[in-house]
């Protein structure tokens, strides 16, 4: 397929584990996976790592794949860039400065909270908002899976992606520019930025980008790795030095609902988990949808705290968030738009490269073909039980009657079809 | 030309929750065949309007899919109540969906305007007490 670009994904098999049961093929939500010869196959094409298949994986046979904490050690000035959503793994956490105060004495030399370039997207979501040529409803940038969704799926809906970077380019880039400043002595090769991060999903975005050359980010750990290492080294017992730089918005797009009530405007959704994900773009995309502003949506059930990295349940972290929210200032980070005469403009700094629709489901690159393919799928699904019990490998009957026509399975796959015929035979064989 | 292909669905009546997934399906299958994305949405709304009236108005009905290079025929057929008077319910914002329709969201009264905006043609056939048939017409050119 011509128009597919690699992607660089975090989602990976273990072969040794795989039992090639139905648990991941079935639950899919873009029916990225096949069970041939006996083990799961993930279609990179299709992949959005949801990291769905990581959670219902009774074999832990799908992992996901980030750097390693003692890579930081790669380089000489660390910089670590936690996800709000870790602040919610812990229990009894008096203060979000506990947590950062860990991260520098696990050997991180400065910290960049995540939360404040949640801040300051959420200033500019505010200005591009007002702008009344602006694509209604405007679609967050922040979930990677969603975008990657809609570039696969939805050519009408790229334009309503917000054009700004989503927090953790933004947090590298002033993280790393802010340390080259203060620290003449650095060349930019030492420093070291980590992203914490509650996902696979957003581990292959930097990837990704770190490939195309574009990331200021290095290294991207697991939230749960970052946990263990912290647990053993937070002294809460001790009040820790004033560090956190967000308030209660970029706290608060740790969960689903954060981002959009950081908008100030009640014409906004929220939904949160793959499936509800793709119900909303669907009713945006047929243009049945409420007129509304803006539409937060989060591939993880509760939001980032419900990333397959994190450790805590989403809902007992998002309880966490809002006690330790309380007490924080709305926003530690409105520079921009308090600013006298701010505009719409967005500082091409902050500017996402525009989402692209690069559909991977054509039949053919042929009309005709496609149709004749599609032709042949409509006869063989028309003899197939319809049981879609997957045992032949393909998620339904009509997905294994698609892959038999594309030559990527075999029609005596299907063992209810089998039986049929070895149970005709043997009657007659009989008589 | 080759054989045009047949998609056929059975449109469930009062059942909000499975409303739009003919053309959701009809979406992925125009996807697939590589038709281009304005032709794919064109369907995908006439057909979505179509499914949601046949569910609030005539307790669903089938809905036919026909597809060719040249044109993609869109056939919905329902055993409803019948339209009184056809160029009232083509007028926007005209409903005579039930408040607890209302309330759900739909019946704004676009239904049918939005089914002709988005298709090349379109005919009614509709007889009061006996049903509807909604033929539309995509081209692709």
């Amino acid at each position: 397929m011509p128009t597919t670009t690699p992607y660089r994904h975090s989602v990976s098999l273990e072969p040794d584990k795989c039992k090639g049961c139905t648990n991941c093929l079935k639950r899919c939500p873009v029916e990225a996976i096949r069970i041939r010869d006996g083990k799961a196959k993930i279609d990179p094409a299709r992949c959005i790592d949801c990291g769905v298949c990581i959670d219902v994986c009774p074999y832990k046979a799908k992992r996901a794949s980030y750097d390693a904490l003692s890579d930081i050690q790669r380089y000489r000035y660390k910089i670590a860039l936690p996800a709000p959503s870790l602040y919610g793994q812990f229990e009894n956490l008096e203060e979000i400065d506990h947590v950062l105060q860990g991260l520098l004495d696990m050997g991180f030399d400065e910290v960049y909270e995540v939360s404040r370039a949640a801040e300051i997207v959420s200033g500019f979501t505010r200005l591009y908002l007002n702008n009344p040529e602006v694509e209604k409803p405007v679609i967050s940038s922040a979930c990677p899976v969603v975008v990657r969704l809609i570039s696969l799926r939805y050519p009408y809906l790229c334009k309503n992606i917000l054009p700004i970077k989503p927090p953790v380019d933004i947090a590298a880039e002033k993280a790393r520019a802010r340390a080259l400043a203060e620290h003449p002595e650095l060349s930019p090769e030492d420093i070291g930025v980590v992203f914490i991060s509650p996902c696979p999903a957003k581990v292959s975005y930097v990837k990704q980008r770190i490939s195309e050359g574009k990331s200021a980010v290095d290294l991207a750990v697991s939230m749960s790795d970052a946990y263990f290492a912290l647990i053993g080294k937070m002294k809460q017992e001790l009040p820790p030095d004033t560090l956190s730089k967000s308030g209660m918005i970029g706290v608060g797009w740790a969960s689903s609902g954060g981002e959009s009530s950081a908008i100030f405007n009640d014409k906004y959704l929220a939904a949160d988990g793959i499936e509800n994900v793709i119900r909303v773009l669907e009713q945006i995309d047929n243009g049945t949808f409420p007129s509304l502003e803006f539409v937060e949506l989060n591939a993880c059930n509760g939001g980032c705290v419900g990333g397959m990295m994190t450790v805590e349940n989403p809902y007992i972290a998002r309880a966490r968030l809002q006690t330790l929210k309380r007490y924080l200032p709305v926003s530690q980070n409105w520079r921009f738009e308090d600013q006298e005469g701010a505009t719409a403009e967005l500082p091409p700094e902050l500017k996402a490269d525009p989402v692209e629709y690069a559909p991977v489901s054509k039949l053919s690159e042929n009309m005709g073909e496609a149709m004749r393919k599609m032709a042949m799928i409509q006869a063989l699904h028309d003899e197939l039980p319809d049981l879609d019990c997957g045992s032949c490998g393909s998620p339904t009957c009509y997905l294994f009657a698609e892959d038999v026509v594309k030559g990527e399975a075999r029609p005596e796959e299907c063992i209810v079809r089998m039986r049929e015929e070895l149970l005709k035979a043997a009657k007659e064989g009989k008589a | 030309m080759d054989e045009a292909l047949r998609f056929r669905y059975d449109v469930d009546g009062e059942n909000f929750t499975s409303a739009g997934n003919a053309s959701v399906e009809v979406k992925r299958k125009l996807r697939q065949l590589g038709f281009p994305p304005e032709i794919i949405k064109r369907v995908s709304i006439a057909m979505y309007e179509g499914e949601i009236n046949m569910v609030i108005h005539a307790d669903g009905g089938v809905a036919e899919v026909i597809v060719t290079p040249e044109v993609i025929t869109i056939i919905l057929a329902d055993k409803g109540p019948g339209i009184a008077d056809v160029s009232l319910a083509m007028r926007e914002g005209y409903s005579t969906a039930a408040d607890h329709i209302r309330s759900l969201g739909f019946g704004a009264g676009m239904g049918l305007p939005n089914m002709k905006r988005y298709t090349d043609t379109m005919e009614i056939d509709t007889e009061l007490g006996v049903g509807t048939t909604i033929t539309m017409t995509v081209k692709v050119n």
